[in-house]
């Protein structure tokens, strides 16, 4: 007979991350993800279209506040999730370990995911002066090119690394101004709503991150085709995949970002989802 | 007291001009010209040819080779062989000297080339002489200075060529969206294969002239005319590498979807509704100037043009009267007149989307008003033309003309007027009036737009960057930012 247990853990639900809350998928779906052996691990909200567009209107709706914060305001909020990611990392190791991976990649995977929101931190204030410029026209005028975000931004991050995936493409695209909308990792989705309760703790105003899980191939084409989606970010090597993508993009000339490199730390990153723009102003009295 | 009176101006007969055309002796047209792939002209597979014709006389100026699949196939070829066997072993130094040759030589021909553009294009001889040919001039001369220095470019990267860039061009700025396109993708490393537009080839083939006279050499830059077959066969060759295409939104989204599942890159100047927002307290007569310029500079053949005028409620009496006093001043007629302000519409067909739409806004409601100006009997024409109070869901408000049409609809506060500026799927430029700084920077960032002119409109520059939020385009064209697309950065 089995001995009682001392205490009964209290597990978490796992849910979405819209606008700043938790919802449950309006749906009521779900779909379970098991560890190695077979146990149970979650219960998965298995986000529904109406879900991703509730996302994009809450994506939309702080992109404008979010793109008049301050540059050092952005940078202070991107380091506070890399303070807070750090507080708790042992939990996202054991969640990345409890999903497959083990101990020394899982540690190896939450350092990274930390040192990467720290760069970005660092370059919330930086990139500007990096890439913008001051144009010698030959006519009487100042003219000057500076970088705005380019507005809401789809990520569609890759299935693994799930949690490094998701700062590696999210992080450049906010620090750049932009609210995104992110379908995490289908088969391994545990951090990605551990992530977000820790950016609902790091003054993230409510909607500039927006968290899904769910099935790829469902939602891939909702990704693609929304109008209110600027930008998409893809992630993986499916080429039917990209394809539907780039062919969707084209309907409202969303800009496509084939993201092969899930890992790699780089100011280009951040340039993907900038637009540039020039100003005239005469000079005279 | 008794009210001030009006001083009146008899338009038909106290403001006319003795004729100045320029002369066209000088200009040599050929009666037919062929394809120019590999450095030398050749003609099209099938041998068939279409004419251009001078919009402002409807008479035929030559024929121009049409180019079929094949003919496209052997153009890219071409430019695959030069970019693999010469010009990408050619030092960055030698090649920035080539281009800074084509700059000095365009400069050289310059009266000639603006004529010809005029001729074939119906635009002013005052702009093409002014405005288009210079600034191709100075396009290429500012991107042959980066060739060697493309290390400084991108900081941290290093930049390779993309290698075979097929390039497609509109109608409105012949020789300089020629320009626009060929300079920053030799000066990066690539070579091209360049299409004109079906309506105004031949500044293209005068250019193509010149490459071969120059000695560029055969196949770094390829020059094929045609319709939109021809385009779209460059657009979907898996030998092209990168697309870069300047046109409307509905042909960029085709081409958009079209490299869909390919590697190619692309750039794509798209369409504009270009909001110009003239505040109470803006310099009055200069804003009249730059409404004037942003929307009848090249007859509205402008995708940057200010089509939509937003004037603060407590000026709109005083500042559509006096718009309405400069229009009347305004002189539509031979291109080749140097007084001349506003040419001739570039197509039949473009007329007659034009009308289409003057009759869509008067349907929809809107009030049409016309300057009172005569215009040739013979020849595509159309007056300047004002849409007072339009509504933002007004066709002539939502959708390009591309002409000489504005639609005019007014505002109370800074708020309103930014939100209804922005309330368009379009994003390529805009225009901001004030003589209050703080005001005209606060407006001008919060422009969804790639191209902000405060209290001036429609300037270029070879350094200044271009191109469009939204569904106005992808990519920038000219500055630093204008050679992002033409490289692959390691």
């Amino acid at each position: 007979m089995k001995k009682p247990v001392e205490r009964i853990p209290v597990q978490k639900t796992y849910k979405l991350y819209i606008g700043g809350a938790f919802p449950r998928t309006e749906s009521g779906r779900f779909y379970k993800v098991e560890d190695g052996r077979g146990k149970l691990l979650a219960n998965m909200c298995q986000a529904s279209r109406k879900d991703f567009r509730n996302a994009v209107v809450a994506a939309r709706k702080a992109f404008s506040d979010w793109a008049g914060r301050s540059a050092y305001n952005r940078g202070q909020i991107l380091y506070r999730v890399a303070e807070i990611l750090e507080t708790r990392r042992d939990q996202f190791v054991a969640e990345l370990k409890s999903q497959g991976l083990p101990i020394t990649a899982a540690r190896g995977e939450v350092d990274q995911s930390i040192e990467q929101l720290v760069y970005y931190a660092g370059w919330a204030d930086k990139y500007q002066q990096v890439f913008s410029t001051v144009n010698p026209v030959s006519s009487s005028h100042f003219n000057f090119s500076i970088l705005e975000p380019t507005g809401v931004v789809g990520i569609l991050a890759p299935a693994t690394p799930s949690l490094l995936g998701i700062v590696a493409t999210m992080a450049p695209v906010v620090c750049g101004g932009n609210s995104c909308v992110v379908l995490a990792s289908e088969t391994k989705p545990l951090c990605s709503i551990t992530l977000a309760e820790v950016l609902e703790t790091s003054d993230f105003p409510a909607g500039v991150v927006n968290i899904l899980t769910g099935t790829r191939s469902e939602l891939l084409e909702q990704f693609a085709t929304h109008m209110d989606i600027n930008a998409i970010v893809y992630c993986g090597d499916d080429a039917a995949e990209l394809r539907v993508v780039q062919e969707g993009a084209s309907l409202n000339v969303k800009r496509v970002v084939h993201c092969t490199d899930t890992v790699a730390a780089d100011p280009y990153r951040i340039l993907e989802a900038q637009e540039v723009k020039t100003t005239w102003h005469p000079i005279g009295a | 007291m008794a009210k001030k009176k009006k001083p009146t101006l008899n338009f038909a007969t106290d403001w006319s001009y003795a004729p100045a055309p320029e002369s066209t002796d000088h200009v040599t047209i050929e009666n037919r010209y062929d394809l120019f792939i590999g450095g030398k002209f050749v003609p099209p597979s099938k041998g068939n040819y279409f004419n251009t014709i001078n919009p402002a006389t409807e008479k035929r100026l030559s024929s121009v080779a049409e180019a079929e699949k094949t003919d496209v196939n052997r153009a890219v070829k071409a430019a695959r062989t030069a970019y693999d066997k010469y010009w990408s072993k050619l030092t960055a130094t030698e090649r920035g000297k080539y281009i800074f040759r084509i700059a000095r030589v365009l400069q050289e021909r310059a009266r000639e080339f603006a004529v010809i553009e005029s001729l074939d294009g119906g635009k002013p001889i005052r702009e093409s002489r002014d405005i288009d040919v210079p600034l191709a001039a100075a396009h290429f001369f500012y991107y042959a200075g980066w060739a060697d220095k493309l290390e400084y470019a991108f900081p941290g990267r290093t930049a390779e060529p993309v290698g075979v860039a097929g390039q497609v061009i509109p109608w409105n700025f012949p020789l300089l969206m020629a320009a626009w396109k060929i300079a920053p993708a030799l000066a990066a490393g690539n070579t091209v294969v360049l299409k004109p537009a079906e309506t105004t080839p031949l500044t293209a083939l005068k250019l193509a002239e010149l490459l071969r006279d120059i000695d560029l050499p055969p196949g770094v830059v390829n020059i094929v005319t045609g319709a939109g077959n021809t385009g779209a066969a460059l657009v979907n060759h898996p030998g092209i590498d990168k697309i870069a295409f300047t046109g409307s939104t509905a042909v960029g989204k085709i081409i958009q979807k079209a490299v869909a599942g390919t590697d190619k890159k692309y750039t794509l100047e798209l369409g504009g509704k270009a909001a110009n927002i003239v505040f109470e307290d803006a310099a009055i007569d200069q804003a009249v100037e730059g409404i004037v310029n942003g929307i009848f500079f090249n007859q509205g053949h402008v995708c940057c043009a200010g089509s939509r005028l937003f004037v603060q409620e407590s000026i709109h009496d005083e500042l559509i009267d006096r718009l309405k006093d400069r229009m009347e001043t305004l002189i539509v007629g031979d291109p080749l007149d140097k007084n001349t302000d506003i040419g001739a519409i570039n197509s039949k067909m473009q007329l007659k989307r034009i009308n289409a739409y003057l009759k869509i806004g008067t349907a929809e409601g809107a009030e049409l008003y016309q300057s009172a100006c005569a215009v040739p009997e013979k020849g595509y024409w159309c007056r300047p033309t004002l849409f007072l109070n339009a509504s933002q869901s007004h066709r002539i408000v939502q959708e390009e003309i591309f002409g000489p049409v504005l639609a005019v609809q007014t505002f109370r506060t800074v708020d309103e007027a930014i939100s209804k500026a922005n309330n368009t799927p379009f994003g390529l430029s805009a225009g901001v009036w004030s003589d209050k700084g703080a005001k005209v920077f606060k407006v001008s960032n919060q422009m969804r737009a790639g191209v902000v002119w405060a209290n001036t409109f429609n300037k270029f520059d070879p350094s200044s960057p271009f191109g469009g939020y939204k569904e106005s385009g992808v990519g920038r064209e000219g500055g630093v930012h204008g050679l992002l697309p033409y490289v692959r950065l390691t």
